[in-house]
């Protein structure tokens, strides 16, 4: 009888699959670590609190002093910025050094080790390296003496914004032309030899068959580019600590500085849920738009 | 078993020979080349200006050109920053990175292999809090994330880094696990079921030993995460026998200001470890890099 039993209870549990207490460590560990702080930054946003001393609620005080704020105005419009001006900036050298590498030929395999180079330093590493490189006297300044590169690139502000675009990228082109590549290597060669014996150039097979069969991989990158762009945090910090004056201060900078530098813990929330809910807006506009759920069912079924 | 997984290699190595087809197709594209080399020079010259000033004269550095080798280079930077606790900087941000992966890797691997065999209700809505995970920015929690720690009395603990670094990678983790998961033929497992095996049983001796590749991948991908991130150790560490080497970067530069070949140095010392694996384990870590995010 109790043999019968487990036997039918075994036999369910397999058409059912595993137990689900197998998700249970890693969804608590979510839960508790991801989501309640997401929960509790909505819960701070209505209290005051130094970071010290317990918060005492204020109602909607730090929202509509927040949102009055014109440094809120300025970090989120330079954080729309960043994005647009990063994304127009590294998609096409991802694009291209992607295609690039993946090419066969000995010297790409070389030089792709090479490029990928940037992904393992942190981004405390680089921006004290390009810190150090622009400063204005010494660095790249010094170096070649071209007094065009002589500049004071952090201190200047018509000159900063650009600086930071151009860091960013080198930091992270390394891991979109990395999509790219393997995009690019999920082609098929027929294609290509299609092409070539119909006598299409270089040109043409690039926008005709490479550009076209990437699509997928132009929208994940971009996606991942362009909810990425909202936290670029720990370089700019590093560089700039948002400055000259509020030069570039994005959205995630003015939150740690509010809180941390500020001790305005409350108004920093306020920043947190402009941080979560334009990224989530972001991410699902972005998919809907483009039909990165597609994507992922395309690939279910590679 | 044994036979299988041979099998599968070789069928991989097959579709990768006949991706690499491509490469019979030689016409030297030479705008490409130039095109390369120029990218190579920007990736390069700020890596090369770490490491040649690095094993510069302190001295020189103020009145040389930066960009050319030191007369007479030395390595007077390097002890000065081993000298000044580095080891345990090392020590702390090896056990931070060591406690997370493990960790993350472990749970993570456990709820994918549910996600992918289960058709459990709990189970599904579990996987698309994790894909919503991936789209929210987490910087925004670090203020609540502040405040919890010092409620739990971790702050300036060791702890305080690892619990939620285990948090934020678990959704991508999942997410490449799962996708590979999901390519082991259900074969195996019914074979398995046929011979009475566990659920367990399944998950340690198909599901860990078929999933190697992609843990190693993971892992990496983790690793070097966790090992360069700045944010948590910034806002939940104080004290410095509790800090990781990317904060020490940083307190170098303001403790060093002027010797700048010694605040290089630090940067090459802490990024050494990361470079052997990178060395060592360059396919898998590239592998993982796009494996979360589609073909």
């Amino acid at each position: 009888m109790s043999t019968a039993k487990t036997a039918s209870g075994a036999e369910k549990a397999l058409r059912t699959g595993p137990s689900s207490w197998m998700v249970a460590p890693a969804l608590a560990f979510f839960l508790i670590f991801a989501i309640v702080p997401l929960i509790l930054a909505a819960v701070l946003s209505f209290t005051k609190w130094d970071g010290i001393n317990p918060p005492a609620w204020t109602g909607l005080g730090n929202w509509t002093r927040t949102l009055s704020d014109p440094v809120t105005f300025q970090s989120l419009w330079l954080s729309f910025k960043v994005i647009i001006v990063s994304w127009l900036v590294q998609t096409p050298l991802s694009l291209l050094v992607g295609v690039f590498t993946a090419g066969r030929q000995r010297y790409r395999a070389v030089l792709a080790a090479l490029y990928f180079l940037p992904l393992i330093l942190s981004s405390a590493a680089i921006g004290i390296a390009f810190k150090s490189l622009l400063d204005p006297n010494f660095g790249l300044s010094k170096a070649f003496g071209i007094p065009a590169l002589a500049q004071d690139w952090l201190g200047n502000p018509e000159l900063v914004f650009y600086v930071v675009v151009f860091v960013i990228a080198w930091q992270f082109v390394p891991f979109h032309s990395l999509l790219y590549q393997a995009g690019t290597r999920q082609i098929p060669a027929s294609f290509y030899e299609a092409a070539e014996l119909d006598g299409a150039s270089r040109v043409q097979q690039f926008v005709h068959i490479t550009l076209p069969q990437l699509r997928y991989t132009i929208v994940t990158s971009s996606t991942l580019m362009v909810v990425g762009s909202l936290t670029y945090f720990d370089v700019v910090y590093i560089l700039t600590q948002g400055g000259p004056g509020y030069a570039t201060r994005l959205l995630p900078l003015d939150m740690y500085l509010t809180g941390f530098a500020s001790s305005d813990m409350g108004d920093a929330s306020v920043l947190a849920m402009l941080l979560v809910v334009i990224g989530l807006l972001l991410a699902v506009g972005l998919t809907k738009l483009t039909g990165f759920s597609r994507m992922t069912s395309q690939q279910e079924g590679a | 078993m044994a036979t299988t997984l041979q099998e599968r290699r070789r069928a991989v190595s097959a579709a990768e020979r006949g991706r690499a087809g491509r490469g019979r197709r030689v016409r030297p594209n030479y705008l490409a080349g130039l095109g390369g080399f120029v990218w190579l020079a920007i990736i390069i010259v700020p890596i090369y200006y770490i490491v040649i000033t690095s094993v510069g004269q302190q001295s020189d550095f103020y009145t040389g050109n930066p960009l050319l080798p030191s007369s007479n280079p030395t390595l007077d930077s390097y002890q000065a920053v081993l000298d000044n606790d580095f080891f345990l900087y090392l020590a702390n941000s090896l056990v931070v990175t060591v406690a997370s992966v493990v960790v993350t890797v472990g749970i993570s691997l456990m709820a994918a292999y549910a996600i992918v065999r289960s058709r459990a209700r709990v189970v599904r809505l579990t996987f698309s809090l994790f894909l919503l995970g991936l789209a929210i920015p987490l910087q925004a929690t670090i203020i609540p994330l502040y405040y919890m720690i010092g409620q739990a009395h971790l702050y300036d603990t060791l702890l305080a880094l690892i619990l939620p670094s285990i948090a934020f990678a678990i959704p991508i983790t999942v997410l490449i696990l799962v996708n590979f998961i999901r390519d082991i033929p259900g074969e195996l497992f019914e074979s398995m079921r046929v011979d009475g095996a566990s659920h367990w049983r399944m998950f340690l001796s198909l599901i860990i030993p078929l999933s190697r590749p992609a843990i190693a991948t993971v892992t990496l991908y983790n690793a070097l995460n966790v090992w360069n991130g700045f944010l948590f150790p910034l806002v939940l560490t104080q004290s410095p026998d509790k800090r990781v080497l990317p904060l020490a970067l940083w307190t170098f530069q303001g403790q060093f200001t002027i010797n700048v070949p010694a605040i290089l140095a630090a940067v090459v010392l802490s990024t050494l470890p990361i470079f052997v694996l990178y060395v060592l384990g360059r396919r898998q870590l590239v592998a993982g890099l796009t494996a979360g995010f589609g073909k």
